[in-house]
Parts: C-alpha cells; sequence; structure tokens
C-alpha cells in the first residue's frame, strides 16, 4: 500500500465545516434545543454570606407562589443522594446544595421549580432562610491560622491536604551553593468566563431508576462516574449528553456537574423534565473559578547564574469545598515544576487550603499561571541579584536540545523539543534588538518601558493518574494506581460509501469537526466535505472513557490521533477488498480522488463507494481474512502515561510543548496606564495540524492572558461578600485592550503521539501574564531590586510605585466613603439637619412607629415589637437592583430627648445590610439640629452588583428620610448638609454609572 | 400604548427579518426570550442580560440594540433584524463569507451580535474606517478570538461590499 497521496489536507488552513451553521444563527447550544412538552424550569436560592449557619428553610411561602411545582431543600437533596467524591483522604463531606452551613456567597439553598423561569426566580425569592452569621475567612495564608474561623469542622481546620516532596538532594545543592535567592508571589483568582454560561435539562424515568441528563459539559468524564455515584446509580442509570455546540469553557464547563446532580434531583422530585439556564451573576459568584495561590519560592543559584535547586512552598486557595478534580489545579504541572530548566534537585511542599470562596475547578491553564508567574519572576529576579542578562541566565539553564526525550526531577517525561532554537529564531525573527532600541530611546526621553521574557513548558494530554500524587505512595498502593489518557474515536462507512466519524472530544468552538475531516479524508483520498463528524457525546451510545472531553489540550495530540489510527485500520481492510476486486496486491493500492486503484495505472481503479459498500451488500464475496465490519472503534492510550512512582515521580502529561515570549511595556508617564507597544511568542507545538487554528488558539489564550494580567479579578471583601457579580464589575478585555501578538512557530514532532502534534490552548496562559509582569518590573526598575508585582497590573496599582503614595485630602472631600475592613464592605458617613421642632417632637417622632413608617423611604410599615425595638419591611434600591428586606432595628443609649443609638439588620433575597447610628438632637433659634454619624456594612447580590454605586444610594437613603423627617415637623428647615445631599441625589439620579 | 396587566399575555406584533410575527408574552417578558423560546429564532443569544457583552444584539428598525434590555413588548410594531436574516437564502453574506475565512469565529457564541453591529455599521458606511470598526466592535465581548481576526474580517467584508479588493 502506497502512501501517495496523504498529508495533503492535514497541514493546511481548510475552512471551517462549523461555520456556515454557526454564521447563520443555526447553532445548536444548550438553551436552542427542543424539550419535552412539559418541561419545567429550575431557579436557585443562593447564600447572600459568605459564612453562615442556616438555622432554617421556610419554603411555605414560596410553594404556594403561582406556578411552583417543587421547592427543594438542600436536606431533600442530600435524602436521595451521596456526598460527591473528595479527591483527596480527609474528613469532609462536599454536597452539591448547602445543608447546614453555607460557605461562600452564590452556594445554592434551595432550588424552585415552576412552570417558566420568570415565576420560578419570583419564588426563589420568597423563600426565607434564617442565617447565623460566622466569622468568614478569605485569604489562604489566614485560614492556615490557628484561630483562623473553620469551614468544615470535622476536618478541624482549613488545611485538608499537605505533602512534601523532595527529588535528587535539595539540601545539600542549596547548602553548596553561592547564592539562595527567593521570592515570595501572590497569584490572583480570576476565571475564562466563556459567553456562554451553564445549562442542564435533566429527566428521570422512575421505572428503570435512570436519569437522562444533557448538559453543556466538557468533560472529564471521569466527572460521570462522581455523578453517577452522588445520584446513587450504576453508571448505564446515567445517561448523560452533550448539545452539539457549545458557547466557549476554557475548563470551566467542567463545573456544571454539581448542577446535574441537582437538576436530576429536581427532574425526580417534580415528576417531570426540568430545565435550567446559569444566568450572569450566578456563573461569576457560583460557577468556578481559577484557583489563587500563595508562593514561597527559592533557588540555589552558582556564580554564573545555573540553577542547581528548586525549593517550592506553595499554599493553594481551592475555596469553600474540594470539589472533583481539585485540587488537581496543584497537581497538574508536577511534573514541570522546574519549567524548561534543567534542574535536578527540587523540594516541594503543597498545602490546600478552604476559605470562604467560590470553589475551584478547570481554567485554561489549569496550574501553569501559577507556577510559572512564580518560577519566571524568580528567572528575573535571579539575574537582577546576580547583575546579569535576564536572557543568558534563561539560556544557561535551559534543557539542551540533545537531552530528549528528557526526565524532569519529578518525574515527566518531556518529548521533545529545541528550546535553544527556538528561543534564538525568537529573538531575530521577532526582532528582540530592535525592542531594546525602542525602549532604550523610550528611556532616553524620560519614559517608562520595559521588556519581559518568559519561557514555558505547556503541558498538554493529562495523565488521569497525576491527581493521585496528592495521596501519600501508601494510600495510592492502598487505593491501587491509576494512569493513562484514553482517546476513543470510531469510523464508519455507510452502504453508500460515505464515511462519518464519532468521537468524544466534545469541543466549545476549537474546530474539532473540521480537523478530523482533514485526518480522515487523506487517509482514504477523499474530498473533504464527504467526510462527516460528530464531537458531541451520548453516554448510552457512544465510545468514551474517563479522559474523554475537551481540556488538557489533548484534542490534536490524543483524540485526531486515536482518529488517524481509525482510519489506517479501515484503509488497511479496504486496500485489502480492493485489491481482490483489481486483481493486484493490497500493497500496491493507492487512495486517491474518491478511488482506490492500482499506483500507476489509473484505468485500474474502482470507486472508494464501490470499494466500501461491497461488505454491506455482499460480505459474502469478500476476500478470506477480511471481516465485513465496515466500522473501526479505537481506544488509544499512551504507554508514556505510567502511574506515579513509590518516589512521587510523575509523568503528568504526555506531550510538552515549549514556548518563549517576550514584550515590550511603556507605562503612561501621567495616568500610570500599562500598554502592551509590542508582544511576541513563540511556540513549539509539535506538528501543526491547522495553522489558521493553531493560531486562533494562541490568539485566544493570549487575550484572556491579557484579561488576567491586565483587567481581571474575583474580588472578595473581608467578609466574603463577593464584588465583581456583573460584566461591569468583572472586566473582560476587549477588542481596545487586546494588541495582535507576533506568533512564530519552531516545529519538534512528538516522538509519542499518532500524528506527532502536541497541544497549544493553553500556553499563553501560562507564559503571557508573567512575561508582561516582568516587563512591568523591568519598566519600574531597570536596575537592582524591583518591586513585587501582583496582578492584575492596574493604573491604581502601579501609580503608587510611580508617583508616590497619594497625600491626604487637605479637606474632606465627601461625608460618606467607603472602605474595605474586617467584617464587610463598610460605609460611614455623617451629616445633620436644622427641622422646625422641639427637641422633645423630634425624639417623639423618632420612637414613633406609625411616623417612621411615614418618613423612612420604601416603608411598607413599621411595628413596635419592644420597648426599644422596632420591625420594619422595606423596598430599597440600588441602581437598577430594587428588593423588599425585612429590617430589626434597636434603639440604645437612649438619652431623652438628647441622642438615641440606632442599630439594625435587614435581609432580603437581594443581600443584607447591617448598621449602627448614633443621634443626636441640639436646640437651634427655630427648631433642633439632628446630628447622625452612621457605620453600614452590606453584602449579599446587591454588594456582587452594585458595590460601585453603594456609597451614593446610602446617602440618598439617609437624605430621604432626614427630609421626610423635616417635611414631618412643619418642612421648609434646610442647612448646607441638606441641601448638599439633595444635590447629591440629583446627581446620583443624573449621573448614572460612576 | 395600552395598560397591560401583568398576569396575563398580550399579543405582540413586529416584522421579523422582513416577515411578520405575532407572539404573546407577558408584559415583562424579555425580547432574547420572545424571540428565542416564543417564536424559535436562537441564533440570537444570550450572555450576560445586563447589556454588557452584546451577544443579544439585534437590529431595531436599523439600529443596532441589546434584546437583553428590550422587553418583547417594545417591539410592537418595528422592524427586528436578527442573524437568521443575514443569509442570502442557503448562501452565507459577503460579511459572514469574510468571518468564515478570516477565521473570526469559535465557538460562534458572540458571533451573531457581533454580525449584527457591523452589518448595522456598514449598512449606512460601507468604507466605514478601521476605527468606526473597532469602535462598534468594542460594544462585543469575545473570549475565544482575541479579536484580531475579528476585525480582519470586518476589514475584508468592508472591502468586499463596497467592491474593493478583496483583503484590506
Amino acid at each position: 500500500m502506497k502512501d501517495t497521496v496523504s498529508e495533503k489536507l492535514l497541514g493546511q488552513s481548510a475552512l471551517r465545516v462549523e461555520d456556515p451553521a454557526l454564521l447563520s444563527g443555526r447553532g445548536r447550544y444548550i438553551d436552542d434545543l427542543p424539550v419535552a412538552a412539559g418541561t419545567l424550569a429550575l431557579a436557585f436560592v443562593r447564600s447572600p454570606h459568605g459564612h453562615a449557619a442556616i438555622r432554617s428553610v421556610d419554603t411555605a411561602e414560596a410553594a404556594q407562589a403561582t406556578g411552583v411545582v417543587a421547592v427543594i431543600t438542600g436536606e431533600d437533596v442530600a435524602a436521595r443522594t451521596r456526598s460527591m467524591t473528595v479527591g483527596v483522604k480527609a474528613d469532609v463531606e462536599c454536597w452539591p446544595m448547602a445543608v447546614d452551613r453555607v460557605r461562600y456567597v452564590g452556594e445554592p439553598v434551595a432550588m424552585i421549580v415552576a412552570t417558566d423561569r420568570y415565576l420560578a426566580e419570583d419564588a426563589a425569592d420568597l423563600v426565607v432562610v434564617d442565617y447565623a452569621m460566622l466569622d468568614a475567612v478569605v485569604e489562604p495564608v489566614a485560614a492556615l491560622a490557628a484561630d483562623a474561623p473553620v469551614l468544615h469542622t470535622s476536618l478541624g481546620s482549613n488545611l485538608i491536604n499537605e505533602r512534601r516532596f523532595r527529588y535528587g538532594d535539595p539540601e545539600a545543592e542549596f547548602d553548596a551553593a553561592p547564592h539562595r535567592i527567593g521570592i515570595d508571589v501572590t497569584y490572583p483568582r480570576s476565571a475564562c468566563t466563556p459567553i456562554e454560561t451553564y445549562g442542564v435539562i435533566a429527566s428521570y424515568e422512575p421505572g428503570e431508576d435512570a436519569y437522562d441528563v444533557t448538559s453543556n459539559f466538557q468533560g472529564p468524564f471521569s466527572i460521570h462516574a462522581v455523578v453517577a455515584r452522588s445520584l446513587n446509580v450504576p453508571g448505564n442509570r446515567l445517561r448523560l449528553r452533550t448539545p452539539p455546540d457549545s458557547g466557549g469553557s476554557f475548563g470551566i464547563k467542567q463545573g456544571v456537574f454539581p448542577y446535574m446532580i441537582l437538576a436530576a434531583i429536581a427532574a425526580r422530585i417534580a415528576g417531570a423534565p426540568v430545565k435550567w439556564i446559569e444566568d450572569r451573576l450566578e456563573h461569576l459568584s457560583a460557577s468556578v473559578s481559577a484557583t489563587n495561590r500563595q508562593t514561597r519560592i527559592e533557588a540555589a543559584v552558582t556564580a554564573d547564574g545555573r540553577i542547581t535547586a528548586l525549593d517550592w512552598d506553595q499554599i493553594e486557595d481551592c475555596g469553600a469545598h474540594l470539589r472533583a478534580p481539585e485540587p488537581a489545579t496543584l497537581y497538574r504541572m508536577h511534573g514541570n515544576m522546574t519549567g524548561a530548566y534543567d534542574i535536578p534537585n527540587m523540594a516541594i511542599r503543597n498545602r490546600v487550603v478552604l476559605t470562604n470562596k467560590t470553589p475551584t475547578g478547570l481554567n485554561r491553564g489549569f496550574g501553569g499561571p501559577q507556577i510559572y508567574f512564580a518560577l519566571e519572576r524568580l528567572m528575573d529576579t535571579i539575574a537582577r541579584h546576580l547583575g546579569l542578562d535576564r536572557l543568558e541566565v534563561i539560556r544557561r539553564n535551559l534543557i539542551p536540545a540533545e537531552a530528549f526525550p528528557y526526565r524532569t526531577a519529578s518525574g515527566a517525561l518531556y518529548d521533545s523539543g529545541d528550546y535553544v532554537a527556538a528561543l534564538d529564531r525568537a529573538v531575530e525573527e521577532g526582532g528582540l534588538a530592535e525592542l531594546y532600541a525602542r525602549r532604550d530611546k523610550a528611556r532616553a526621553a524620560g519614559r517608562r518601558y520595559g521588556i519581559g521574557f518568559a519561557c514555558v513548558v505547556e503541558p498538554s494530554v493529562s495523565n488521569m493518574g497525576y491527581i493521585t500524587t496528592v495521596l501519600t505512595p501508601e494510600e495510592r498502593a492502598k487505593a491501587g494506581p491509576k494512569n493513562g489518557a484514553q482517546a476513543t474515536s470510531t469510523i464508519s462507512i455507510d452502504p453508500l460509501g460515505s464515511v462519518t466519524v464519532k468521537v468524544a472530544s466534545v469541543p466549545q468552538g476549537q474546530g474539532h469537526r473540521t480537523v478530523l475531516a482533514q485526518v480522515v479524508a487523506d487517509k482514504f483520498g477523499l474530498p473533504i466535505d464527504t467526510v462527516r463528524v460528530l464531537a458531541d457525546v451520548d453516554t448510552m451510545r457512544d465510545a468514551w472513557s474517563i479522559a474523554s472531553g475537551n481540556y488538557a489540550s489533548r484534542f490534536a495530540p490524543a483524540v485526531a490521533g486515536a482518529t488517524e489510527i481509525a482510519a489506517a485500520r479501515l484503509r488497511d481492510k479496504l486496500a485489502k477488498v480492493a485489491a481482490s476486486q483489481l486483481n493486484i496486491a493490497p500493497d500496491d493500492v493507492i487512495f486517491e480522488a474518491g478511488r482506490i486503484g492500482a499506483a500507476g495505472n489509473s484505468d485500474n481503479s474502482l470507486s472508494f463507494a464501490r470499494a466500501a459498500a461491497t461488505a454491506h451488500w455482499s460480505p459474502g464475496t469478500l476476500p478470506e481474512g477480511v471481516d465485513q465490519t465496515m466500522r473501526e472503534t479505537v481506544y488509544w492510550t499512551p504507554p508514556e502515561l505510567e502511574a506515579p512512582t513509590a518516589e512521587d515521580g510523575v509523568n503528568s502529561s504526555l506531550c510538552h510543548g515549549f514556548i518563549f515570549d517576550f514584550c515590550g511595556i511603556e507605562i503612561d508617564p501621567e495616568t500610570a496606564e500599562p500598554r502592551i507597544d509590542r508582544y511576541v511568542t513563540m511556540h513549539d507545538c509539535g506538528r501543526i495540524l491547522h495553522p489558521a487554528m493553531v493560531d486562533g488558539q494562541v490568539r485566544g489564550g493570549f487575550a484572556q492572558a491579557v484579561g488576567a494580567a491586565f483587567l481581571e479579578e474575583y474580588a472578595y471583601g473581608p467578609d466574603g461578600s463577593f464584588r465583581s457579580g456583573t460584566l461591569a464589575d468583572y472586566l473582560l478585555p476587549t477588542v481596545m485592550e487586546v494588541p495582535d501578538p507576533v506568533i512564530l512557530h519552531h516545529e519538534t514532532l512528538s516522538p509519542f503521539t499518532p500524528l506527532g502534534a502536541k497541544g497549544v490552548g493553553e500556553g499563553n496562559c501560562m507564559s503571557t501574564p508573567v512575561c508582561i509582569a516582568n516587563a512591568v518590573a523591568d519598566a519600574l526598575a531597570p536596575e537592582g531590586d524591583a518591586p513585587e508585582i501582583v496582578l492584575p497590573v492596574t493604573a491604581a496599582k502601579l501609580a503608587p510605585l510611580i508617583f508616590g503614595d497619594e497625600p491626604a485630602p487637605q479637606e474632606p472631600v465627601s461625608e460618606t466613603k467607603t472602605e474595605d475592613t474586617a467584617g464587610g464592605r463598610k460605609l460611614t458617613g455623617e451629616g445633620r439637619a436644622v427641622v422646625q421642632a422641639s427637641r422633645e417632637d423630634v425624639w417623639r417622632m423618632l420612637l414613633d412607629p406609625a411616623t417612621l413608617d411615614a418618613i423612612i423611604p420604601g416603608s411598607h410599615g413599621v411595628r413596635k415589637v419592644g420597648e426599644t425595638r422596632f420591625e420594619a419591611d422595606v423596598t430599597l434600591g440600588v441602581g437598577p437592583v430594587r428588593g423588599r428586606y425585612k429590617a430589626d432595628i434597636d434603639l440604645s443609649d437612649l438619652d431623652p430627648p438628647n441622642a438615641v443609638t440606632l442599630s439594625g439588620q435587614a435581609v432580603g433575597a437581594l443581600g443584607t445590610g447591617g448598621g449602627q447610628g448614633r443621634i443626636t438632637l441640639t436646640d437651634t433659634e427655630d427648631g433642633t439640629e439632628i446630628a447622625y454619624r452612621y457605620e453600614a456594612q452590606i453584602g449579599g447580590k446587591v454588594a456582587s452588583v452594585g458595590g460601585r454605586l453603594l456609597d451614593g444610594a446610602a446617602k440618598v437613603v439617609i437624605g430621604e428620610f432626614f427630609r421626610a423627617l423635616a417635611r414631618h415637623c412643619g418642612g421648609g428647615a434646610s442647612s448646607g448638609a441638606l441641601a448638599r445631599l439633595r444635590s447629591l441625589v440629583d446627581r446620583v439620579i443624573k449621573g448614572g454609572r460612576s | 400604548m395600552p395598560r397591560l396587566t401583568k398576569d396575563e399575555t398580550h399579543p405582540v406584533r413586529f416584522t421579523l427579518n422582513g416577515r411578520p410575527v405575532s407572539v404573546r408574552a407577558y408584559p415583562r417578558a424579555l425580547l432574547t426570550d420572545a424571540l428565542r423560546h416564543e417564536i424559535g429564532a436562537t441564533g440570537t443569544h444570550v450572555g450576560c442580560e445586563h447589556g454588557v457583552c452584546g451577544a443579544c444584539t439585534v437590529q431595531v428598525d436599523g439600529e443596532p440594540a441589546r434584546a437583553c434590555l428590550m422587553l418583547a413588548r417594545q417591539a410592537e410594531g418595528c422592524e427586528i433584524r436578527t442573524v437568521e436574516g443575514l443569509n442570502n437564502k442557503d448562501a452565507l453574506s459577503p460579511l459572514q463569507e469574510a468571518f468564515r475565512e478570516h477565521f473570526a469565529l469559535q465557538c460562534g457564541f458572540c458571533t451573531a451580535g457581533i454580525l449584527m453591529s457591523l452589518d448595522a455599521l456598514f449598512s449606512p458606511q460601507p468604507d466605514a474606517e478601521e476605527d468606526a470598526i473597532r469602535e462598534a466592535l468594542s460594544g462585543h465581548l469575545c473570549r475565544c478570538t482575541g479579536y484580531a481576526p475579528i476585525v480582519q474580517a470586518a476589514l475584508a467584508a468592508r472591502n468586499r461590499i463596497k467592491g474593493g479588493p478583496i483583503d484590506a
């Protein structure tokens, strides 16, 4: 068999087969799929608190609301499920819905099943949850303190796992080395934020005790086992399907699985199919984010900048629950902890802590951004410390080309590469000399301009056993080894001779169907548009295994590879069929232009379709030794992916691409705004199957990294309140912020994958944030020690480093201010008002429920429930968010008729508020002056979506209160403070967003 | 506009991609929900429901508008155009074709809104400058492409629409 015509499509940028439908509004995303008649809508009641005990959940009113079919609490869910599997040995439960305690803002507390989404959300507001507030902890180091609030009492602390690793002889190297250089690194939280949110459609068949779940889940399908176990059914009683199209994932849609469990239970309880589409606030506050991490990294360094040992101390913050597959973010890179460098000795201490934040999960780069930020900032620091050229320090430590395949200290087997050659090409072709000239010119003109570098090894095709590195060797031996990375592909040929490919790769926009059509069309000598590819999954019909899905950049190396193998097997079979009909030897058969024929004799051939149809229509005529099955399923797994060794060595990924980036950044002299002047990124991702798609992955990862570097951060208050609940608070880069990088390629084929390809989707999420940080450091401090760079690098962070701290204003600019201190988002303010009434009259009014009802803005009634206690029902609005609140008001420190302290707590579906105010009354010439001073804290949904509006809104509400009081006392009275309040009211109303 | 009762659906009539349509909608129903779930025109996507991401952008009487910030009722009597109206029968329009050729979409979720904004830009302004194109695109969030291919596609489409060279 001659291979004369293959390879002609692969390597070209074929037009995507996906695009005509996607460009015409004919995509089939989860929310576009038809659902069964009678399908109900699901909505969630979520925690407004970072940490609180649930005293009670009152569902009575919600259950009576229009359209409501069922109201389901955490106890209802727990009664029908098992705790979700946790990836470490620890005495802890992990439920998809809170049972007796909430541990992050947005945690599901109850769910409503109703006839439509609007009615379900209405009813969600009617569920009354009685919370007892608990102290929260949001920072990983603080969570380790002996007196820190403990999230899971069964654990006894917030440290859920700790492991120490030692490779080679790091202590000896550190003792012997002339330099010990280290840095502390704080890596913040961000998330890849797909534009399509989570969605689930679920139904339950009681006769078979079987669930049918469709979700825009992305894999890995090891999660199928987690969901089936939690639902307490065998795997064949959980049919999991994915829609044909998915609106982006970047890892995040792995985290939909707790909602698969909840929707499945909701369908079971409601006795009807249910559908849930997550909204953006739910997505930002409660899907999954990447981990934030606190790292100390130290290197033993020779005088000429060679690193002989590394010492890592990592504290990983996985949020409120350790959800599968966490703490995988910490271990995905375990084999790569020495990066692109030849460093034989290493010590690692890994701690995993829980805090009152959203649980973490897969996000593009998965573990890479966190370690490379530390490692590459360290490389930069070493060069500065030793006064060496930064590029030279990198070069001296790179793994040499002749060392491949190279075994790292912690056990990874780097498949291929020529790092020095790739770096040299990038320096030359990317124009580093010119960039230096630009920097010199800018600096000569007094501007701040810096150049940064980053070297990254980008792993792909994860070893399904890497996460077991978190277990001790003894625990692993007991649990049994885990390893491999199975990819599946099925190719079938129908009776008319057309080819269908089915894979379990679940793309979210990566164009898998196009590339597989290229692979198969090449193999069979067919035009690309004759091959049809399906990449969505139905676990009851398709070939799949635990590694199936779209993550760890496994498509090109693993799924395309498995498809290549399946196509080759079918081709061998067809060659024998055709050879027997053409009277030639199978080795002399060629596949070309839709025909199978004799090499060198184009007259002796038959159509591909006819050869393939033979097996269907006349299996009895097939040559001996050829069976009639025109279908080939391949389950491929690479032998290199072995289980972790007894010494904790782990080949955590099959493929290892290489990236070398450099960039120039200028900081605006007036505003301190950083701007990318030029960005160059060199990639070695093995064989390039589709150049435009590879560059698309590079650009897409780069844009997300630009967001992480300059804009994006999951913001939490010290009480766990979530502060970035809209896309106006959690800022994503637009076309205005993302420059087009210079993309270069250097191909060294992977010897371990069928097509020689490696993954390419995640690299810039690993390399770009630290490359930018290194450039910013260079701009801020061309020589000597650089300040600590913490992402996102905003103008607000850079300004004090450039201009010094802002001097305190000479006079207060505002009566109200907002600050983030322990206890929450705190508003403080003071003011005064003069009213035309006596002190006694004012005093009486302030204590009279009828008067209070008349003057409290938005009041629906005030009841006196004790001598000094009132209950109020009020509607308050912050920006576009209006909600009804129940408020408890206590009076204390009464000094009639001179002064009183009001303390209040308000609770509503949109959030919570608490505060204290001291009011003092003094006589004036024509009435009474009321002076007030208050302190208020606000949490929950209101803080997530309206944070920017809070201080203005507080002023408005308090101003309205005193104006109403003045009117009630006979009106007309005003003071400077009131006039100012009034103008502020006008400004807030007219000014819109500030 | 007649006073509507909140617990009842009311008829809403408008033109969708040149065809008259009529749906019954509650007064608070969003235009996105009416288009997608009542009419079945699912090409318009919902990304944030607070007007930032731009995925739901449609044209209302020729002007781009966020369908997630409009009540269905507000479309009464309007001419609404969505991504489903861009095709010329089964063929892609020059703008759609340029997106395909420049790999200006990956997951395709934000694409409908972007196409509607660009179409609204080019209709009155077939020679729009790159700055105007970027300005129009700045109201859209895309997480897949990094935007550069979208800008390239828009420039190529512009040249094709006004009859200039195929590539910018």
